[in-house]
């Protein structure tokens, strides 16, 4: 089997697009798991890991099913290549030092959580009963991150630098998650998907209380970078999909 | 897992303990009482004790490395849940091995210390390498199935909290050799690919896996202090011969070949009879010349100082925190 082409209706997209977000995430934080600061981390990351594969699959699996193609979750994991991914492009960055993980983990989950509270909402059941459990878990996300964030921005000097680092590098990244296109607009409409118009002040509301009281700045909103919705991704996903598809594209057909 | 600490001599000091005390804690041991953090305990039973829970922390702890290699690629999503949640399970292992050997009086900075410069040991079977998605399978069908053998007998041992951790610990390691043994049936029902794959894995991690339970009895006289504390419960020969008895049987289930042209069965005594295991590999593997000692330590060594920072801004932040509470309070 080689790649597959997607039919992606707004709907599918949209599933897609969630899915992408988790899957990809998920990877970056599981590329910690032995190597973290300390064990109670290596536990936490590994957590944190585990519940974005869960939605992740969850969501892969209703896409699948609202496609019709007889396709599976690791179809879509493991057999589109990085333009048919739809994941916005913070999740793909590198994991960076434990600083860039941890405030790109915070920035992520202050989003999710807004998102999944509003996607309970949703007119789709299926789409509700994945917020329902996906809610309660980036509310834990948003707490182990901003914990984090709070102390590395008011820990050491060199905490503090390397939080400012981190910020200065993930900020344009931010714009993304924010976006809507016709395919959105088509969902919002229905409503099967929250505005992310409503969504923003919420996330703007947690960032801005945990960096507070890290001490950090908001950054202005400058230019910000855009493409992985819509499948132009960074250098970095392709080789992170290279090392991740690698036995289904190696034993193409087999069951593992 | 992983008893080999049980295997070292105890080369402390030789204190002179008081007699009545030793003798209630010996009448202790006899009638299979407990022994708690705070009872009276021989140094030696200490040292042992600090020793061999350590070093079965630090397994778990480097053991995360050649699972970990695979997180990354594994071939589906449900194999990679199930393998961070396992690699995970290893960590929580560690953490809480530590927590026990805390209790006969030395911190977790000191046992880290311990096997980052080298002084403490891990268990062989961590340097070698995963090199394909079979090994995943054969670590956990095998490498968790000696370590279940090995610590089964673990949670009647003599020292309350190691004992009590080694229930939980062998409830999730059963629970990861059957998912090692699923990954070997997919296999071994897979491709012809895909079962050489398994067979391939079989032969690599075979003989290592004997290895685990330390060398022969005839070979390891220091198991005798430790048999009659109740530390240690059965001899190395004796676990080998029970994993071999029970393994077998599993591998002609997958249609692998054990490598071992010398396995016989014993009608007479019901066991599997196995060939001469190359101790000289293990002597080696324990010397440091393994495929990956090296690799091992310098990963564990990198996260630990790649952590640092990490870990002194926490101290830092805490250190405020307590400065403007106590201020506050003052000015109140």
């Amino acid at each position: 089997m080689t790649t597959i082409a997607i039919t992606e209706t707004p709907l599918v997209l949209s599933l897609l697009r969630l899915a992408d977000t988790a899957l990809v995430h998920s990877h970056r934080l599981s590329e910690w798991c032995g190597h973290a600061p300390m064990i109670e981390e290596d536990l936490a990351l590994a957590n944190l890991a585990l519940d974005l594969l869960g939605q992740a699959r969850a969501l892969y699996t209703y896409a699948a099913e609202v496609e019709g193609a007889g396709r599976t979750e690791d179809d879509l994991a493991y057999l589109r290549d990085a333009p048919q991914y739809r994941n916005v492009l913070m999740a793909e960055l590198p994991r960076g030092d434990f600083a860039f993980t941890i405030l790109r983990g915070f920035l992520l989950s202050a989003w999710a959580h807004p998102f999944w509270q509003a996607a309970t909402r949703s007119t789709d059941a299926q789409l509700a009963a994945i917020a329902a459990k996906a809610e309660k878990e980036a509310a834990y996300h948003v707490r182990h991150t901003g914990e984090w964030t709070i102390r590395l921005g008011d820990g050491t000097d060199e905490s503090r630098r390397r939080m400012l680092a981190a910020l200065e590098a993930l900020w344009p990244y931010s714009g993304e998650l924010f976006e809507a296109d016709a395919a959105d607009r088509a969902m919002i409409a229905a409503g099967v998907l929250p505005d992310p118009a409503t969504i923003r002040p919420a996330w703007e509301a947690t960032v801005t209380r945990v960096f507070d009281e890290a001490l950090l700045p908001r950054p202005a909103d400058g230019w910000m970078h855009t493409g992985g919705r819509s499948g132009r991704h960074t250098e970095h996903l392709g080789h992170m999909l290279a090392v991740m598809q690698h036995l289904q594209r190696a034993y193409p057909g087999c069951s593992w | 897992m992983y008893t080999q600490a049980l295997n070292q001599a105890d080369t402390g000091s030789k204190l002179v303990e008081d007699a009545d005390k030793l003798a209630r804690f010996e009448a202790k041991i006899d009638a299979e009482e407990r022994i708690e953090p705070n009872d009276w305990m021989p140094e030696a039973y200490r040292r042992t004790l600090v020793r061999q829970i350590s070093q079965h922390a630090h397994s778990e702890i480097v053991g995360m490395l050649p699972e970990g290699n695979w997180i990354t690629r594994a071939p589906t999503l449900r194999r990679k849940a199930a393998l961070i949640a396992k690699v995970q399970d290893e960590g929580g292992h560690g953490l809480y091995l530590y927590a026990a050997a805390e209790t006969l009086g030395v911190s977790r900075e000191e046992l880290i210390d311990q096997l980052l410069s080298g002084r403490a040991k891990y268990s062989s079977i961590f340097n070698y390498p995963t090199l394909t998605w079979a090994d995943i399978g054969c670590i956990g069908w095998l490498v968790d199935g000696a370590a279940i053998m090995n610590q089964i007998p673990l949670c009647r041992t003599s020292y309350g909290p190691y004992a009590r951790a080694m229930i939980r610990i062998c409830k999730e390691e059963s629970f990861h050799q059957r998912q090692g043994y699923e990954i070997m049936l997919t296999l071994c029902r897979g491709s012809a690919e895909q079962k050489a794959m398994a067979q391939d894995a079989l032969n690599r991690w075979w003989w290592p896996a004997l290895m685990m339970f330390g060398p022969p009895d005839a070979a390891s006289v220091h198991t005798e202090q430790s048999m009659r504390w109740k530390i240690k419960r059965f001899t190395n020969d004796a676990l080998r011969q029970q994993f071999v008895d029970a393994t077998v049987p599993q591998a002609h289930f997958l249609g692998l070949t054990i490598p071992d042209p010398d396995l016989r069965y014993d009608e007479a005594s019901g066991h599997w009879r196995f060939g001469a295991i190359d101790w000289e590999e293990f002597r080696q593997v324990l010397a440091g010349n393994g495929p990956c000692n090296r690799e091992r330590m310098e990963a564990r060594r990198r996260a630990h100082e790649e952590g640092a920072w990490v870990r002194e801004a926490a101290l830092a932040h805490a250190a405020k925190r307590r400065a403007r509470a106590a201020a506050k309070i003052a000015a109140e």
